[in-house]
């Protein structure tokens, strides 16, 4: 393949230049150290030099998948550590947070339940940090005022996504999906589930799910080894070790096409639809990457796009993503449109899936692909904020400690005929699960 | 050197933090074209921005929305190069890339593995004064923008209240124009009115190039004169002043639209950083909000969602650097059973706090140690750090001022908070809105049986 793809116009002649010399190009992939504490905590530890900061993020399997029946247990759990922990509420913790500058966020998706802290790493002021983290993980109390203030502010928040077509179609989208799977109802839960909870469920849950067995601690930043190894070997110290949660269990394809329409007084119908895509570490994983990249993943060039925005300007944002998870998470195509427009944008959306899924990508669209992958993969890991993602998803995932440095080879080997047996038995356009919300949720009539 | 014919400045920004601070590099070339140049060796990698000096605030009525319309054609094509193939190149390149608009800006961007500067630079001299402005991709454009605004605007309950509550608070002021445009002005934009406006406005003498990433200033210096050096300059609008005329007491209104929950926005008049008379009010201001809506920790999260619970949600804000005078703003949603004359008649109470006693040492050091501790965090993003360049740069700051801040806010007393909330809190700048929501009716979702996308008789 002539490396200047675009370029048949000799006028380019820098550019063509540039792009000869494209496979050159030396990658800084850091090296991650791993190792696992006496009591079977996993931790991840990269050094950064060049800014006195310090990131620290804790992932346990405490997601909403693990939620059983109490759909929204595993989001109130992590929403609330911060309200209250040992001797201090939620105006102490944010009170020692902030006066040394620091920041805490938490949070729940489908697979795991996170806290993440950003510190300066001077040493008192990343110390004041690390304990306020500790005693949040450790110790939180659940106190009943703030499990009812907390409740209510989610009770207001799933009201909320009642006036946004885009929630209620992914809501919906995620439902037709996967029937009776915990990947099935939305993290924060739904209402008749979410007024059930009590403190004690979330007590329980901590309890149960916020163990040394059941984390990983990733440290990223301007510390040094020995630091680090001390810095999580105490933050883990006052958590149970518990055992290792058993796996999920895979969700069940429905086979037949599904279309769900919901009225809704909008400009615009909301369209998602999809199958079920791939778990995280498939051996496909690359081919469809790669694949989708060319389809409906790369934003302004892709299919997806190009069909529907660029040549026919039906929608601002059209798109489509499959999303790894610990079992298959969704493959997923999205656009908004006009409601007069919504059944020619799908009916394009979805036609442009056919026909990729049935001729596969041109020579010319993979090697653009791969330039793009492989030329923009430093882009990736150029600040420790994207940096602690990636190794984040490295150690949830149990991905290969050289998932970085072995990856735009992979990207590199897939050739076209991968990324057609992959989409052929994986995406059956036959299938589709389609969801409509908008004032064209009538179904039409011919 | 390539260093004849032009002016070079370089200015160090004072090292206050341990990390040293970024040096920013400024060169001017003969057209026009200012350049800034910061050094980040972390990563092999640069952002490269270009900004200009025009946006939504820099437009009339009837042709509102334009900048932002003309930010998409930007991406349609050049005398050079066909449509889309600037994105192309780019993703080519292993680049990423976009555009935003805002009311005192249009800017452009590019991340790129850092050999591949020059190819950002071609493309963007290339479009700074050669785009083609063609009927068939504006026709489709237009449909695209027109999505984009009843994505963002036209269907989002909280959207549409600011559009309308922007509309009410500012009597003459541009800024009462939402970017985006109103919709029957961003329907009646001709190929025409865009030719006139990219004429007007996209010029070197008229540009800020930011870069900033594992580059030595230099050489950014001599690609860049190579690529934009031979652009010509043009002779630039003198832009009006429309400075807001006084607000002469409360403005209030309600804005019924479908929705689930009611809404309060409040907004006050103040000045920005480039407009007021003493800079340190408006410092002042950046710290009075940060006091109430600095963290978990500040008033309104501590008092009014946990303490007294009326609020599910309460922020404040303060846009340090617009171009033009705006507005201190306090925005909440009332729990369930509260309402949101509750809701303001709490604000309005901690607007009186912050009149009536001075803040508290604890509460200024607070503000002061995340206000350093973020800066450093910032940094850890060459992208934020390329915008904030820009922006100062574009509203008329210069850059400079980038580097005073943290500084600057150090410095700032509980005198000066009380002063700038008894001065510019009050009810003659004020505007209140309510979002009163209207019934949303209940659609039950209905399944198809028939195939997708195949006719279905009813």
């Amino acid at each position: 393949m002539s490396a200047n793809l675009y370029l048949a116009d000799s006028r380019l002649g820098l550019i063509a230049l540039l792009l000869m010399f494209f496979s050159g190009t030396a990658l800084a992939v850091p090296e991650i150290e791993h190792w696992t504490t006496s009591k079977g905590g996993r931790v991840y530890y990269v050094k950064t030099e060049g800014l006195p900061l310090v990131d620290v993020r804790m992932v346990f399997d405490a997601g909403s998948a693990r939620d059983g029946r109490l759909f929204g247990l595993a989001s109130l759990t992590s929403g609330m550590l911060d309200s209250g922990a040992g001797d201090w509420d939620a105006d102490t913790i944010a009170q020692r947070l902030e006066r040394v500058g620091a920041v805490l966020g938490t949070g729940a998706s489908r697979d795991s339940a996170y806290l993440s802290l950003r510190s300066l790493s001077h040493p008192d002021k990343l110390k004041e940090a690390l304990e306020t983290l500790k005693e949040v993980v450790t110790h939180p109390t659940f106190e009943v005022k703030d499990f009812d203030r907390e409740r209510n502010r989610v009770l207001l928040a799933i009201k909320q996504q009642g006036e946004d077509p885009s929630e209620i179609a992914e809501i919906s989208f995620m439902n037709t999906l996967y029937g009776d799977h915990p990947y099935a109802h939305p993290s924060e839960g739904v209402r008749e589930t979410v007024e059930k909870l009590t403190p004690d469920d979330l007590k329980a849950f901590h309890r149960e799910k916020y163990t040394v067995r059941n984390s990983i601690t990733v440290v990223v930043g301007n510390i040094d080894r020995l630091a680090a190894e001390a810095l999580a070997n105490d933050l883990l110290s006052g958590l149970p070790e518990g055992e290792v949660l058993p796996v999920l269990a895979d969700p069940i394809e429905r086979h037949e096409a599904l279309t769900v329409r919901t009225p809704y007084p909008s400009e615009q119908t909301h369209i998602y639809a999809g199958v079920l895509g791939y778990r995280v570490n498939d051996p496909d994983t690359f081919p469809l990457y790669l694949g989708n990249h060319i389809l409906g993943g790369s934003g302004l060039v892709s299919k997806i796009m190009e069909e529907v925005r660029e040549k026919r300007g039906l929608a601002y944002s059209a798109y489509s993503y499959f999303l790894p998870m610990r079992v298959p998470g969704p493959f997923e195509i999205g656009l908004q449109t006009k409601n007069a427009s919504a059944q020619e944008a799908l009916d394009i959306a979805v036609r442009t899936v056919r026909e990729f899924i049935e001729k596969g990508p041109s020579d010319q669209a993979l090697e653009a692909a791969k330039k793009n992958i492989i030329g923009g993969f430093v882009l990736r890991l150029d600040s420790n904020q994207k940096l602690i993602s990636e190794v984040a998803a490295i150690a949830f995932f149990q991905r290969p400690l050289d998932y970085l440095n072995t990856f735009t080879q992979k990207v590199q080997a897939v050739t076209r005929e991968d990324i057609k047996r992959a989409f052929k038995a994986r995406v059956n356009p036959d299938q589709l699960k389609t969801i409509l919300v908008g004032a064209s949720g009538e179904k039409p009539t011919h | 050197m390539l260093l004849r014919g032009l002016r070079i400045a370089l200015f160090l920004l004072p090292l206050s933090l341990e990390a040293g601070e970024p040096q920013v590099f400024e060169f001017r070339l003969d057209n026009g074209l200012k350049i800034l140049v910061q050094e980040d060796h972390r990563a092999p990698v640069v952002v490269s921005q270009v900004w200009y000096k025009v946006g939504a605030s820099y437009e009339y009525e009837g042709i509102t929305g334009i900048s932002h319309m003309l930010e998409h054609m930007m991406f349609k094509g050049t005398q050079k190069h066909p449509p889309g193939e600037f994105s192309r190149i780019i993703a080519a390149n292993g680049g990423r890339e976009n555009a935003f608009t805002g009311q005192d800006y249009t800017a452009y961007f590019q991340m790129l593995e850092k050999s591949r500067l020059p190819v950002s630079f071609e493309l963007e001299a290339d479009r700074m004064r050669s785009l083609r402005l063609a009927e068939v991709e504006f026709a489709k454009e237009h449909q695209v923008v027109l999505e984009e605004r009843r994505l963002r605007t036209d269907d989002q309950p909280r959207a549409k209240m600011q559009e309308h509550f922007d509309s009410v608070a500012y009597s003459n002021s541009p800024y009462k124009n939402p970017v985006i445009g109103w919709p029957e002005d961003v329907a009646g934009l001709t190929l025409e009115d865009l030719k006139t406006w990219y004429g007007l406005w996209y010029a070197p003498n008229n540009a800020t190039l930011i870069v900033v990433g594992d580059v030595k200033p230099l050489d950014v210096l001599k690609e860049a004169k190579k690529a934009f050096g031979p652009l010509k300059p043009s002779r630039l609008p003198k832009l009006k002043s429309q400075a807001e005329v006084t607000q002469l007491g409360l403005r209030r209104l309600t804005i019924k639209v479908p929705a689930k929950l009611p809404h309060l926005v409040m907004g006050y008049k103040t000045p920005s950083l480039k407009t007021a008379a003493d800079e340190k009010e408006a410092y002042a201001l950046e710290v009075a909000a940060g006091i109430l809506d600095g963290g978990n920790s500040a008033r309104l999260s501590s008092r009014l969602v946990r303490g007294q619970q009326l609020a599910a949600a309460a922020g404040a804000g303060f846009d340090l650097s617009a171009r033009l005078a705006n507005l201190f703003t306090l925005e909440g949603t009332p729990v369930e059973g509260k309402t949101v004359d509750v809701l303001e008649a709490a604000f309005k109470e901690e607007i009186r706090h912050l009149q009536d006693e001075r803040v508290t040492e604890e509460e200024l050091q607070r503000v002061k140690a995340q206000v350093l501790a973020s800066h450093v965090f910032q940094l850890d993003s060459t992208f934020y750090q390329a915008m904030q360049l820009g922006t100062f740069e574009t509203v008329g700051l210069g850059w400079q001022k980038v580097g005073e801040y943290v500084n600057k806010v150090n410095a700032v007393t509980a005198e000066e908070v009380q002063a700038v909330a008894r001065k510019y809190l009050v009810d003659e700048g004020l505007t209140i809105a309510h979002l009163d929501p209207q019934p949303l009716p209940e659609g039950a979702p209905q399944t198809d049986d028939a195939p997708l996308g195949g006719g279905h008789v009813r």
